[in-house]
């Protein structure tokens, strides 16, 4: 798992670290169990429950449900490892969907509208790195004003229309096709292992991991180690911004139809995968199986839980439990690390 | 209707978050100024008419809004538009009243965001004389404001149930249900005014399902697939806005022989209609519902003549595919008179 290399968090001011970590601490800071455990269960409890829940077709669905959040959520976890949060990404997917399609919709050939739409998101996430990482602003506090621009700018840009987009390039990702024709399998999910793959990559088998989770454990702690904190978390907004891009791409293969006003949900529904998923909101511990895990979670209870007959408010209370049962248990661990 | 969606904003999972909402809402109200000259000097000698929409986003309002303004410019009153944040702002309403009230205006156009949220706001308003009118959404009670000019979602409700059996043809219904946001009062309305509509209750064997989708293309999308993974039978489908209607269509998209109906009367929903996405929608009119209300201030105005009572200002069905004994109108008429 990703957090091998991870050290257990030191509390604030205390620069030294623990020593080698036990065989407990090490079971306990493997932050993708949990989750894996929430899935194994659920997996389970609606196989037994209901008689629609495991074949190999609903399994399709999940993983096509789980595409545009899960992409959002790998976004939010590479800021999440640095103690940041992003109020914003599904504004900025919902924006370069919006993009995306009104330039196609304008004769541009869809490839560079796509190519367009991925630069704006790039830059976007580049606007908000820069301003946590020059003007110190907190975070919150950056994605929350850019929320709020980009949707409003959102809703000024698409004047009260959505924008259908053209079968092709837009809505590759969202073409079935048949694995052994039988399983029904899309572009999206190809594209979707290659991001997870290259992420995992890039957090732990890389120096710029390893900066990323040292900035987000103790900036000050990894800035006097000679790291450069600010180009680590610039890059993480960046990158960040770029995963939205491509979420933006995978929700167009889902509905090929850029609504200002869907998504609205989006941020929020990210981090609870992120939460869920294990990695912690003070940052430095957790990654990305973790994410994918707290990703299909989440869509394996609304999946589960419709088929079962159940209100979808009770659904939101079960992920809202959820949620706070990983919090609490990133608590107790933090503080037997400590 | 659409103004749902943005109330699926309000909804919080994360604690931290909640710190967000809150932020959003220290921030109050929005407002634009328009209509008129505004330079005091003139602005003595023309009625002012204030309009306190839900949002400013929704195209739905922005529709209100403008229609609402031409028709104050016609009838040479200036019209001074405020709204809320998000929908649900009713504190972001209030203080709009409050305003407006410090600008004596004669009266307010007031689309609620609840029902009973801003009755004290109005009930102050009223004492002062000016006068103050319900668009699209009642208050409860009606008797709260001195007139309302909405439509009648439970009947427009109904019209979509109508339509979707008819659609059947006799086949035995198998229904999922998508509706908005639990407590919207519009919401319940529509709800109620399909299961009428279609002869059912609440618990009806035939309704396979139900799920929230907060008029959320997306939510509408995920929820209709796994209603549908769960009983591949469902034949039939109640949409809460065009919207929802648009995501059931996409998750039914190569299942043919399911009837989506509809709600609101967008052109996009119209365009959906007339590509065959979903069967039918039921068209509502904001404009109808703008000018008739700027007009009973100005009336007011002039002859201190209050308007009273409940206006529908009326629905209609929306199809290519006309089912005897149900009036409806083609999407070319739709398209005409669809609101944004």
């Amino acid at each position: 798992m990703t957090t091998t290399q991870t050290s257990p968090v030191a509390p604030e001011g205390d620069t030294t670290r623990p020593p080698a970590k036990t065989a407990v601490a090490r079971a306990l800071g493997n932050t993708a169990a949990g989750p894996l455990a929430a899935l194994v269960i659920a997996v389970i409890v609606f196989s037994a429950t209901t008689d629609t829940f495991f074949n190999i077709d609903n399994a399709s669905l999940i993983v096509e449900q789980f595409l545009v959040i899960g992409t959002l959520a790998l976004g939010q976890t590479l800021i999440i490892l640095t103690a940041g949060i992003d109020l914003a990404n599904a504004a900025i997917m919902v924006l370069g969907t919006l993009v995306i399609a009104k330039l196609s919709q304008d004769a541009l050939p869809a490839g560079v509208a796509l190519i367009v739409g991925i630069l704006l998101c790039t830059a976007i996430g580049a606007v908000s790195g820069t301003l946590v990482t020059r003007l110190r602003l907190p975070p919150f506090i950056v994605t929350l004003g850019v929320l709020s621009v980009l949707t409003a700018t959102g809703q000024l840009f698409a004047n009260g229309e959505s924008f259908s987009v053209p079968s092709g390039v837009l809505t590759f990702l969202g073409e079935r096709s048949y694995l052994f024709g039988r399983i029904e399998v899309t572009y999206g999910m190809g594209v979707a292992i290659i991001l997870i793959v290259g992420l995992w990559f890039l957090l732990t088998q890389t120096s710029w991991g390893r900066n990323v989770y040292a900035v987000g454990d103790d900036e000050e702690a990894a800035r006097l180690t000679g790291i450069n904190t600010r180009r680590t978390l610039l890059s993480v907004y960046v990158l960040a911004g770029f995963v939205y891009a491509i979420a933006a791409w995978q929700a167009l293969g889902r509905i090929p139809n850029a609504d200002p006003n869907a998504f609205q949900t989006g941020n929020l529904d990210s981090i609870t995968a992120v939460v869920i998923g294990g990695t912690s909101l003070f940052g430095g511990r957790g990654g990305v199986p973790g994410t994918v895990l707290g990703a299909l979670v989440v869509t394996v209870l609304t999946n589960g839980l419709t088929q079962a007959g159940i209100d979808s408010l009770y659904q939101q209370v079960a992920t809202g439990i959820l949620v706070i049962v990983a919090v609490a248990v990133d608590r107790v661990v933090r503080r037997r690390a400590a | 209707m659409s103004h749902l969606r943005s109330s699926a904003r309000a909804s919080v999972r994360v604690p931290v978050v909640a710190a967000a909402g809150v932020a959003l809402l220290v921030a109050g109200c929005t407002s634009t100024k328009s209509g008129g000259s505004d330079d005091g000097s003139d602005s003595g000698g023309k009625v002012a008419i204030g309009l306190v929409t839900k949002t400013n986003s929704n195209p739905y309002f922005v529709k209100l809004r403008e229609s609402a303004q031409d028709e104050a410019s016609k009838k040479g009153a200036k019209l001074i538009a405020l709204a809320g944040k998000f929908d649900g702002d009713n504190q972001g309403q209030v203080d709009a009243i409050n305003n407006l009230v410090a600008q004596n205006v004669k009266g307010i156009l007031i689309t609620p965001s609840n029902s009973t949220g801003v009755l004290g706001a109005i009930k102050a308003a009223r004492d002062k004389g000016i006068v103050v009118i319900a668009l699209d959404t009642a208050t409860d009670p009606a008797s709260a404001v001195d007139a309302t000019f909405a439509t009648d979602n439970e009947a427009a409700g109904v019209k979509q149930g109508q339509y979707v059996k008819g659609a059947l043809k006799g086949k035995k219904p198998a229904i999922a249900v998508l509706d908005g946001t639990p407590g919207s009062t519009v919401d319940d309305l529509r709800h109620k005014g399909f299961l009428k509509g279609f002869g059912l209750t609440n618990g009806s064997p035939e309704i396979k399902g139900t799920a929230v989708t907060n008029g959320d293309q997306t939510k509408a999308q995920t929820a209709m697939e796994n209603l549908y993974q769960r009983d591949h039978g469902i034949n039939a489908v109640y949409t809460i806005n065009e919207p929802a209607a648009a995501g059931a269509a996409q998750a039914l998209s190569g299942k043919s022989g399911v009837v989506i109906g509809s709600i609101d009367g967008s052109c996009t929903g119209v365009r959906n209609v007339q590509s065959g996405k979903f069967a039918a929608t039921v068209m509502q009119f904001p404009k109808k519902m703008a000018q008739q209300g700027v007009d009973a201030v100005v009336d007011y105005a002039k002859d201190k003549k209050k308007p009273s009572g409940f206006t529908d200002t009326g629905s209609q069905l929306i199809t290519d595919k006309p089912l005897s004994g149900l009036e409806s109108k083609d999407t070319a008429w739709g398209l005409k008179n669809c609101w944004g």
